[in-house]
């Protein structure tokens, strides 16, 4: 019994330690990457939601923001740099264009980022208000404070 | 040593692979390997009518998206012959210019941060703000705005517009001048930019540079001047000049332009011919409007939903031309009279529409980076055979691996910055 | 047709008997189309002085699937001291369509004919370093030909779903 209540009271302290100081690495192509830029500067800012730390390294971060259109000449890209990330780490996939491919369907673009990696949090718009990008972290803030950590527990024995 | 500086890398204009080779710190070759944003623009403008493929030219210089919407509607306005109402031009002179301004802030807000100015990034960005709150109010998007239409513009400046503009004006040149206070005298910022990457008047024409680079080179070329469009031959603005074509000049050059953008909307705002009927307040709801007319021709105003505010029926002759062919036609006659159902089907049935007489077209506007540029070739269906899009920075991007050349790695990211490398823009 | 175009393209025809087609002026353009092979000599006279043709402004290529000369390509040409602008086309067949390169006269054309080779398959005779520079390096065809279709993707790493 009182094991179990260590365990869930350090799941909730760990959850809550990592939802407000998520480093993100901004993986910037198109068009999302002016509102990117607005959403991280003064007028709406992400820091003040503990997310304002723009890592430019994928082994410092631990959430990747794929912003704007992936074609199909940066994919095997994308796919390196979401390897190269450490554990534990969600993926938020900004815009129409990373979300589903969004006004191009042609030869050269990729229909969606969940073809090429899994992703936690989808923003839509074309592009997204800076509001819709602060609601969007808020709704993953909330998966990271759920996030089971048990995996990490299951093969010690006691 | 080989370093490669790959496609997603810290500097915020996109995505565009450097190669270089090195030893120790010097550049000996390098290789520019562009493409990572090919979207495939030129291939699917060819399965869109003429007036579906508006929000694609949107998403070109993203930056500054309302001049490539200009461009575009321009060129069609070329071959077909239109003529634009006179408050429609002064509208579509105020919005390209503040798009402009917008393109240059975030042009140098980029290279000063990654020179190191963090400040000069947000201050510049704070006046970004102010602008396309302007734009949000006029167009109803901040970003990517269909908004000039063939014709004219798809609605009318809301009634407070002055204030609004005068309070983004006012914040910007508060905002230059403290930039200018930062960064004019820094010894910093002018080690790392006076006599780097110099470029000679007769190397950027060979390149095929126009715009503010080829300007900061001291040779005087101005889409604007040269072959004047809509109302610029009335207004009075300078064209500033660099002297060695260094990344100071560039940066120079590109500060003193958005003083002459903000000298040119505050006369443009003052000339602006008067609006015919003002945006209403009153009238019978669109309703009740619907069911009268199943009877009998509706008479009195309808007032239409604050969504659709400026695109009144009443305020139609100032902002677009007066031609069924190839304009919308008003909601109010949409839903209320047969002969405005039928226009609107006309316009929007596939195979209809607008179906310009067979022949190719060039023309150009003076964008953020230079000379646009739309080449169509029409085959008189309702769809462009062939449209080609004479991208500014595609030119000025082509010299980076002669400009870097046999200098230090970190004068790659002033350069680069310069330059102004808009991703949507280079691989179309 | 504007007077100074006129005169241009009266010159032409005079110095460049039988390698100029037509002439012609569409919407408000001056437009010469030409033989292939005289593409250079023409140009290097264009671009010296009285006319100082100084800047290439473009360079692209139109596909005409149904014509046996099935590609046009087209160059823009810009004059600083006359400000004017002039557009010279010339043909090339469906079996290997070669032109010469203007990388000699115009360095952004290194790049330009890039592109064309890239979306179109069209040679260019001494040019440099002709490979593709918009698509990756193993894409099969070309793709603003008209045969291709839209939608047809190549990828390169494998996707799932």
């Amino acid at each position: 019994m009182e094991f179990k209540y260590i365990t869930t009271k350090f799941n909730y302290m760990l959850g809550w330690a990592r939802k407000f100081s998520l480093f993100h690495y901004p993986y910037v192509t198109a068009c999302c990457g002016m509102e990117y830029m607005s959403a991280a500067c003064a007028h709406f800012d992400l820091d003040r939601f503990g997310a304002g730390w723009t890592r430019f390294s994928p082994r410092q971060s631990d959430m990747l923001l794929v912003v704007g259109t992936i074609t199909q000449k940066s994919a095997p890209v994308l796919k390196t740099v979401y390897d190269q990330i450490t554990e534990p780490k969600w993926v938020i996939a900004f815009g129409a264009c990373a979300v589903s491919g969004g006004i191009y369907d042609n030869y050269a673009v990729v229909q969606g980022i969940d073809q090429i990696i899994p992703v936690d949090v989808y923003i839509p718009g074309c592009p997204p208000r800076p509001e819709t990008v602060l609601d969007a972290l808020l709704k993953l803030q909330e998966k990271v404070q759920k996030q089971e950590q048990e995996w990490r527990w299951k093969t010690r024995k006691f | 040593m080989l370093l490669n500086m790959g496609p997603s890398h810290p500097a915020m204009h996109g995505t565009i692979r450097i190669m270089l080779e090195l030893d120790g710190e010097r550049i000996l070759n390098s290789e520019v390997e562009v493409g990572y944003l090919h979207r495939g623009f030129e291939k699917i403008c060819e399965n869109r009518t003429y007036f579906n493929l508006l929000p694609y030219t949107d998403r070109l210089n993203y930056v500054s998206p309302l001049i490539n919407n200009l461009a575009y509607v321009m060129t069609i306005e070329k071959m077909l012959g239109i003529q634009v109402p006179e408050r429609a031009q002064y509208i579509r002179v105020i919005m390209s210019e503040l798009s402009r301004i917008s393109d240059h802030l975030t042009c140098l807000a980029a290279m000063a941060m990654e020179c190191g100015a963090f400040t000069v990034f947000l201050y510049k960005m704070k006046a970004r703000e102010f602008i396309w709150d302007v734009i949000e109010y006029t167009t109803g998007v901040r970003m990517t705005t269909s908004y000039i239409r063939i014709g004219g513009v798809r609605a009318d400046l809301y009634p407070s517009y002055r204030e609004s503009l005068q309070k983004a004006i006012a914040e910007t040149r508060k905002v230059l001048k403290d930039v200018h206070g930062l960064l004019d005298k820094n010894k910093i910022f002018l080690n790392r930019t006076r006599d780097v990457a110099v470029i000679s008047q007769e190397g950027a024409l060979s390149y095929g540079w126009t715009g503010p680079c080829l300007r900061s080179t001291g040779f005087y070329y101005d889409v604007r001047k040269a072959h004047p469009y809509l109302v610029y031959d009335r207004l009075n603005f300078e064209v500033p000049l660099g002297e060695r074509g260094d990344n100071f000049d560039r940066y120079v050059v590109r500060m003193k332009e958005m003083e002459q953008s903000l000298r040119i909307i505050e006369q443009a705002i003052e000339k602006i011919p008067a609006s015919s009927a003002p945006i209403m307040a009153e009238g019978i709801e669109p309703t009740q409007a619907i069911q009268a007319s199943r009877t009998k021709k509706v008479q009195k105003p309808i007032r239409l939903s604050p969504n659709l505010e400026g695109s009144e029926k009443e305020v139609y002759k100032d902002i677009l031309a007066n031609d069924n062919r190839y304009i919308v036609s008003p909601k109010e006659d949409t839903y209320t009279s047969i002969e405005g159902l039928i226009n609107h089907f006309q316009f929007f049935m596939r195979g209809h529409g607008i179906r310009p007489p067979q022949g190719e077209v060039y023309f150009s506007v003076e964008g953020g980076n230079g000379e646009l540029g739309f080449y169509i070739v029409s085959d008189g269906t309702d769809r462009p055979y062939r449209l080609h899009l004479r991208a500014p920075c595609f030119h000025i991007v082509s010299a980076l691996e002669y400009l870097i050349k046999g200098r230090y790695v970190a004068d790659v990211i002033p350069t680069f910055g310069s330059m102004n490398m808009i991703g949507g823009e280079l691989d179309r | 047709m504007a007077m100074e175009d006129k005169k241009i393209l009266d010159e032409l025809q005079k110095k460049f008997p039988g390698k100029i087609l037509e002439v012609s002026e569409v919407f408000g353009d001056a437009v010469a189309v030409i033989e292939k092979d005289a593409l250079s000599n023409i140009v290097k006279y264009l671009k010296n002085k009285p006319h100082e043709y100084s800047m290439l402004l473009d360079l692209t290529c139109v596909d005409y699937p149904e014509r046996a000369e099935r590609f046009e390509m087209v160059y823009h040409l810009f004059s600083f001291t006359q400000n004017r602008r002039l557009r010279i086309k010339a043909r090339l067949p469906e079996k290997q369509p070669a032109i010469d390169s203007l990388t000699s006269l115009w360095s952004n054309a290194n790049w330009l004919e890039r592109e064309v080779y890239d979306m179109f398959g069209v040679h260019f005779h001494g040019h440099p370093d002709l490979r593709r520079i918009f698509m990756y390096d193993s894409f099969e065809g070309f793709p603003l030909r008209k045969d291709y279709p839209l939608r047809k993707r190549q990828p390169l790493i494998p996707l799932r779903k």
